[in-house]
């Protein structure tokens, strides 16, 4: 199953190996890792993407913790949250076919942040689903996509939080909407 | 002392810090915050750290580190390679239960360590390395003798860091001393850089500690978790209890006696686990897994209960896991919530410090019955036991198990054993019955040959007044011979047993067993054990009949200095009995009819 791991890291040199080493030992390959700054001082929150068995969880939040670096881990599993990705596309345009792209952006809530005579830029953030939808029609045009840029899954949990309620939902049963991220409307025009 | 060679060769840094120290005593303890060179500040950070004793070579970027030794009050051992350092810091941690240190300098001299940092990362063995690196601008460089030893020791050790500032160098070998003994211990490496060594800064000990300890936040004993154990404690027809290292680690050896005994459960031992349970205990087992005894092995499959404290279902314990104790309900006391249902699902984890979580237990355990379980386990010995081989007649043969049975019997089992791996780990684990905690010292985990002799150098720096014994098979002991001159040059009394059959034994065995008798690179070719020693200035004596070993023994353990013994024993003998990797464990391979071991129902 896909794995969610959101943890809080020390914002020092090495952390990222040590955390990367960890899932590079237990031959689990990350499928996405997105690393930046958080709430709290000196600390950088990432979001990692992993697929392994459904008891891995347990040890791999374990062997987390276990690493000196590493402040804070949550396994997001099915909890009700939201995940975004932004994606940077660069698509072959000229000033006869930009019209057609301008429609497609809109239907996608996309918006385009860089245009030259040849080329322009569209900006995307939304779920997983989403933005290979924008590609994949993209796509129906051969020769059009000149390069894709994806930032990896952010993750955070629904609902006002602090650490304790993180544990107090872990021990708690799994929430019944879970499984399904609910997309939102108008999270297209959310700032990047 | 190795300090005293560098006492002529002072640098100009050497003189500075000695005017501003303005000739104090070598033993300067620094109650206030003084300014140091950072090569002065390791030392002043394991002098307060409570380290005494270190194990190290010398070299290019350690050598301010070196120069600066001569100030305090530690014993530098001069080992003759790395590893040795590695291991001697590992023997001494296991024999003490403090933290052991080794010091190597860069490249070479750190990558030598990693050997070492793997066999007490696997071990769980508290353990501090520092080594020195190339200068900060150079890193990264290829500069001369630079080597990535934090990227290199990575996943060998518990943590590491690279440390190129002064002022850094005390908090962090404090927190480094910190990470190794808290939680599940373990190795810590700290690099330091050869500008960090030689810049200054202020040192302030107590300025230096670290945070408080941060227990890992998935420990977890709850009162549900602790009632249901003991209800299945209550309801269990044949319970077993499991001591593994955890029990030396956390010091609940009187927590699992008293558990053993108010319940009268029987105790079986992982390898590292032996001594945390008296071997002369009624309800003492003997060790489990691989090479235990069959009915162990037997009683852990026929069990309904397993009552696991501080081990971690290694697969030479359990064999193949899907026939593993499949009657038997299983309880997992363990500080490591990473090895919780790792290999083996449990019923009910008690996720914390051992001791304690017994402490909460124990109160909710009463008295039962166990007679009808233990009856049953006595029984099964019957055919199978090993009959007391003192009684054997002797049929000319030297057997390594003779060796290991007269060994424990003439030291009267007070000894501190140090063994190698193979063959002979096996047999002393069988047939040297250890009733106390730290007295057997081995590699369990790697399996690291080469172990034995340098970290009994270790143990007997630990522990000087206590008798040590290495037990080494003719292929590790030659691994790290070089190591007999470190004993003469610090002039330590250590006994060497070396168990010489012409093979890598354990190798040559896994050959006759599963590669059809084909051994292929076993047959060892080893210089003359006892000329060896002699060129060292030890004195020696080869053993080749059962009749010779007692009065051998004994004049090692006369002799004044250290002794070595090269018992020439039974070339192609096997370690029984055995469960093949991969198998389970009632498929084991039990001792063959015609092995003078085994007991028959007519033996008394």
């Amino acid at each position: 199953m896909l794995h969610t791991f959101v943890a809080y890291v020390e914002d020092i040199p090495g952390v990222l190996t040590r955390v990367a080493s960890l899932f590079r030992r237990l031959n689990i390959n990350i499928n996405s890792l997105t690393v930046g700054r958080s709430e709290r001082p000196k600390l950088s929150r990432l979001t990692l993407v992993c697929e392994a068995s459904a008891e891995a969880g347990h040890r791999i939040r374990a062997s987390l913790f276990k690493l000196e670096n590493v402040v804070d881990v949550d396994d997001i599993a099915k909890a009700p949250s939201v995940t975004r990705e932004l994606a940077l596309i660069k698509v072959a345009a000229n000033p006869h076919n930009r019209a057609q792209l301008f429609d497609l952006v809109e239907v996608f809530r996309a918006r385009i942040v860089d245009l030259t005579s040849e080329s322009l830029m569209i900006e995307m953030t939304g779920v997983e689903s989403k933005i290979e939808g924008l590609i994949e029609v993209l796509r129906e045009d051969e020769g059009r996509i000149l390069e894709i840029c994806r930032s990896g899954k952010m993750t955070m949990r629904r609902g006002h939080h602090v650490s304790s309620v993180v544990k107090a939902m872990d021990a708690g049963p799994i929430v019944a909407d879970a499984g399904a991220v609910i997309e939102e409307d108008g999270v297209a025009s959310e700032p990047a | 002392m190795a300090a005293k060679g560098h006492a002529s060769a002072k640098g100009p840094e050497a003189k500075a810090i000695a005017a501003e120290e303005s000739g104090s005593s070598a033993h300067t303890r620094f109650n206030a915050p003084t300014r140091l060179t950072g090569a002065e500040i390791i030392w002043a950070t394991l002098v307060g750290e409570g380290v005494d004793t270190v194990f190290g070579y010398p070299g290019g970027t350690i050598l301010p580190a070196y120069d600066a030794l001569r100030k305090f009050p530690v014993r530098h051992i001069l080992v003759r390679h790395e590893q040795g350092a590695a291991h001697m810091a590992d023997g001494y941690a296991r024999a003490s239960g403090d933290v052991g240190v080794a010091i190597a300098t860069s490249g070479p001299g750190s990558t030598n360590l990693v050997t070492g940092i793997a066999t007490a990362m696997l071990d769980s063995i508290p353990m501090v390395c520092i080594t020195a690196n190339v200068s900060s601008k150079l890193l990264g460089t290829d500069a001369f003798q630079e080597v990535d030893i934090t990227g290199i020791t990575l996943p060998v050790t518990k943590h590491n860091f690279l440390v190129n500032r002064a002022e850094d160098i005390a908090p962090t070998i404090r927190h480094a001393f910190q990470i190794a003994r808290s939680n599940r211990p373990g190795p810590v490496l700290v690099d330091i850089t050869k500008d960090a060594e030689i810049n200054s800064a202020i040192f302030d000990f107590d300025a230096a500690k670290p945070r408080t300890n941060r227990p890992h936040p998935m420990l977890h004993v709850g009162e549900a978790e602790l009632a249901e154990a003991a209800e299945l404690i209550r309801n269990a027809k044949r319970p077993m209890i499991f001591a593994g290292h955890g029990v030396m680690e956390s010091g609940a050896m009187e927590q699992i006696r008293t558990l053993a005994e108010r319940a009268q459960i029987p105790v079986a031992l992982t390898l590292l686990g032996i001594g945390g349970f008296p071997a002369s205990h009624p309800l003492c087992l003997g060790m489990m897994g691989m090479h235990g005894e069959s009915w162990v092995n037997d009683a852990i499959q026929e069990a309904d209960l397993l009552i696991a404290c501080g081990m971690r279902f290694d697969d030479r314990v359990t064999g193949k896991l899907t026939d593993y104790a499949q009657k038997a309900k299983k309880i997992h006391i363990e500080v490591d919530p990473a090895e919780v249902n790792k290999n083996v699902k449990v019923d009910v984890a008690l996720v914390g410090d051992l001791r304690e979580v017994l402490e909460q237990l124990l109160p909710r355990i009463s008295g039962r019955d166990g007679a009808a379980w233990l009856k049953t386990i006595e029984a099964s010995k019957g055919e199978s036991a090993v009959r007391d081989i003192k009684n054997l007649p002797d049929s000319g043969h030297l057997y390594a198990a003779h060796v290991m049975h007269d060994l424990w019997r003439l030291t009267g089992g007070d000894a501190i054993i140090v063994t190698d791996v193979g063959q002979h780990q096996m047999w002393e684990a069988q047939y040297f019955h250890h009733d106390k905690p730290r007295t057997l010292i081995t590699s369990g985990g790697l399996g690291t040959m080469g172990y034995a002799l340098p970290a009994a150098i270790g143990a007997k720096f630990a522990c000087p007044e206590k008798e040590v014994w290495v037990v080494a098979g003719d292929g590790g002991f030659q691994m790290t011979a070089a190591e007999l001159a470190t004993i003469v040059q610090e002039k330590i009394k250590i006994n060497i047993a070396v168990i010489n059959n012409g093979y890598l034994g354990m190798v040559r065995q896994w050959q006759e067993f599963f590669y059809d008798s084909n051994y292929e690179a076993t047959p060892l070719v080893s210089p003359d054990f006892v000329k060896l020693a002699d060129a060292h200035g030890i004195p020696g004596r080869a053993v080749r009949k059962r009749a010779e070993v007692e009065a051998a023994v004994e004049e090692a353990r006369a002799s004044s200095g250290a002794f070595l013994l090269n018992f020439m024993v039974e070339k192609e003998d096997s370690v029984y009995p055995m469960i093949p990797a991969g198998s389970a464990l009632h498929e084991m391979i039990r001792r063959p009819g015609r092995d003078p071991l085994e007991e028959t129902a007519d033996d008394e």
